[in-house]
């Protein structure tokens, strides 16, 4: 009976969470707090705000990170010796590609409405070229982060 | 014929039983009596009314545009709608207009669909409880049915509405929510990890995620570009069908869509189930899975032994891997996706104007929310060259394990998967928000996002009620581009299990009652 046998399916089948099976490979180390908890710079911190244009805006945000790499880490311990990336489920298929010939257009007043500033055709942006400010200047959580000791530095 | 499903209302529309401006007042009426569900973003009432009454002109010239032409239905607010609201339930896009359709909404129209309203859903379409938009939780229908009321009554310390009000699941918790509330035929929703089939799970409803590249996501807002598919969900598998008839096939503006024609389809009843091959995947039976789950799934596959069907053990086992495989696809490619709100084309716009950078920084931090700035970063975070190989292409080839897991399942005869869909029925508000999204979308999608990583096409079929008489739903996970078969045999236990309709009568009855006070004042 089914009923039975799915039901007497060992619940370890599913493969433990940090079982290191043999054969895989090793994982990089870590700096660590005392917890076991991976700890990452406030030079990183401020590194990606500036690339993510996003902020962290306090401590939980930059636990939130902590906790998405540490999961993350998971992946690290299966063995992918020989195996390609994949990009895409239709990679074995011919990408479509229309004909280069324009079949729509002139939406440009269509277009500007939703821009919340514009100036004749043209949408309005403040002056270019000027990195985001230094952390020190920056209006971020991170400038409370003083680096300290529970701050290790992590390695790559 | 409220309850009706899309196939009846057609048929009775088409013999002219019900008028498609009726049909529309009635379901805009029942969608302000349950307005505290929180389904919908946006009500289109108006339009609503123009498009029934151009259809109700179409029906008087015997011009009926196709079977769902004065059928109201209900799209998920991250598909773009001409000249209505698209909000992505985020204060970045409120306000914003698209000047386009997406292809599936166009789709609808051209059928004569009639749009009542934009749903509900988690920002940007991350989360599996459809509780954090920035306008408010979705609230779970059968919360308010009297199957489980009674059950809470009986149960003093869940007898408080405030307490026990259950989350649809997510992120398209508002379209589950419109469909098995009763106010609309059908919904769009998306289906980037489970998307769809985690709220009709819960909602007890039919929730569809076709095969990637069967279905346009052209004006879909992306979220995972590799993974996204415009989701389907309904009352019953044969609307699904209808549905999807409607909405696939190649799009020139999808390159991503495939070329090879697509017929739509009625469904067959099964004759002989004998030729069937179920395939139970042993990794499924997962810790967390609630015994009620775990009973209604052994049960499912009882009950195809029992039809004579072969029901086989397999091994996916690259399953538990998947969800953090996942979870790095999909920050990297949000990472990427976000990019495109900085506040100068559309959506919000900050007042910081000190430089462009200022003012990007500035915009993204009022408009998005804590989880779309957690997935942002920690996407920056795998994407960093130092991070690249170990991070992301590490998970892209974890991705083809787990694609080839499915492959290697599939060419030993195995026909369909079958699984559970969700670890456990619904759970009450203040439960699931004890958990961050993060810890919540990895338990909500575990047993749903192989499938995108795979692209394969899986359905969510409610199964039974549990013990608090709230939706048990199973999945089926089919070959690509074999939806003929997969919904075939989702027919085939949907009529096994008879699934029972959840008794929403006093909010019917308030709506009957309003309307013919409508009626006796309007015809004194």
């Amino acid at each position: 009976m089914w009923a039975l046998r799915v039901s007497s399916l060992a619940r370890a089948a599913f493969c433990s969470r940090s079982g290191n099976s043999a054969g895989l490979s090793s994982v990089p180390p870590f700096q660590e707090d005392g917890r076991g908890r991976k700890k990452v710079t406030l030079e990183l911190l401020d590194h990606l705000e500036r690339l993510a244009l996003v902020d962290f805006r306090n401590q939980e945000g930059v636990e939130r990170l902590e906790k998405a790499i540490e999961f993350a880490d998971q992946l690290l311990s299966i063995n992918t010796d020989g195996v390609e990336p994949m990009d895409s489920v239709l990679e074995d298929r011919c990408l479509y590609l229309r004909e280069d010939n324009v079949t729509e257009g002139n939406f440009a007043e269509e277009l500007l409405k939703n821009a919340n500033q514009t100036l004749e055709e043209y949408f309005i942006a403040p002056p270019g070229n000027i990195p985001l400010p230094k952390l020190e200047d920056r209006d971020t959580f991170l400038q409370k982060k003083k680096p300290s000791a529970d701050m290790l530095p992590l390695t790559f | 014929m409220l309850r009706a499903s899309l196939r009846e209302i057609s048929a009775a529309l088409k013999e002219g039983q019900v008028s498609p401006v009726e049909l529309c007042q009635k379901y805009l009426a029942l969608i302000k009596a349950t307005k505290f569900l929180n389904a919908y973003i946006s009500v289109t009432e108006d339009i609503a009314l123009k498009q029934a009454e151009a259809s109700e002109k179409r029906y008087r010239k015997g011009q009926r545009l196709g079977d769902l032409d004065g059928i109201p239905v209900a799209v998920k607010d991250n598909f773009s709608t001409m000249g209505i609201e698209t909000t992505c339930a985020s204060n970045m896009l409120k306000g914003y207009i698209p000047p386009y359709n997406a292809t599936v909404v166009q789709k609808l129209l051209d059928q004569g669909a009639i749009l009542v309203g934009k749903t509900n859903l988690d920002e940007f379409a991350m989360g599996s409880g459809s509780t954090d938009g920035v306008f408010g939780p979705v609230k779970n229908p059968w919360s308010y049915s009297q199957q489980y009321r009674e059950k809470c009554m009986r149960n003093s310390s869940t007898s408080n509405e405030e307490l026990s009000w259950l989350i649809t699941g997510g992120s398209s918790g508002g379209s589950a929510a419109a469909v098995s509330s009763f106010t609309c035929f059908a919904a769009l929703g998306s289906d980037t990890g489970g998307s769809t089939r985690n709220p009709a799970s819960l909602c007890g409803v039919v929730g569809l995620k076709p095969t990637y590249g069967l279905i346009s996501r052209h004006g879909l807002i992306p979220l995972v570009n590799s993974m996204d598919v415009p989701g389907i969900l309904t009352r019953c598998v044969d609307d699904s069908a209808t549905m999807l008839g409607v909405l696939g096939g190649h799009d020139p503006k999808d390159s991503t869509t495939v070329q090879d024609p697509f017929h739509p389809f009625q469904i067959p009843n099964i004759t002989d189930t004998s030729q069937l091959c179920i395939g139970i995947p042993k990794e499924y039976n997962a810790p967390g899975m609630s015994s009620e789950t775990l009973a209604v799934w052994s049960k499912a596959a009882g009950l195809f032994e029992k039809a004579g069907a072969k029901v086989v053990e397999v091994s996916l086992p690259h399953t538990c891997y998947s969800i953090v495989c996942y979870h790095v696809l999909c920050a990297a490619e949000v990472a990427s996706n976000m990019a495109r709100f900085d506040g100068l084309e559309y959506g919000h716009r900050s007042s910081a104007d000190k430089s462009t950078e200022a003012l990007y920084a500035a915009t993204r931090r009022e408009g998005f929310n804590d989880v779309v700035r957690g997935r942002i970063l920690s996407g920056n975070y795998f994407l960093l060259k130092q991070n690249y190989e170990t991070y992301f292409i590490k998970a892209q080839k974890v991705r083809r394990l787990i694609v080839e897991d499915f492959a290697k399942v599939f060419s030993s005869g195995v026909d369909v998967l079958l699984t559970p869909t969700t670890l456990s029925s619904a759970v009450p508000y203040v439960e699931f928000i004890k958990e961050d999204n993060r810890t919540r979308s990895t338990q909500d999608d575990l047993f749903t996002q192989a499938a995108n990583m795979a692209g394969l096409p899986a359905i969510n079929v409610p199964a039974a009620l549990s013990e608090r008489s709230l939706p048990i739903g199973l999945q089926f996970i089919g070959r690509a581009f074999c939806e003929l078969q997969l919904l075939t045999v989702a027919k085939w236990f949907e009529e096994q299990v008879q699934f029972p309709v959840i008794q929403l009568q006093d909010i019917m009855d308030q709506v009957d009652a309003v309307s013919q006070e409508e009626k006796s004042a309007s015809f004194p």
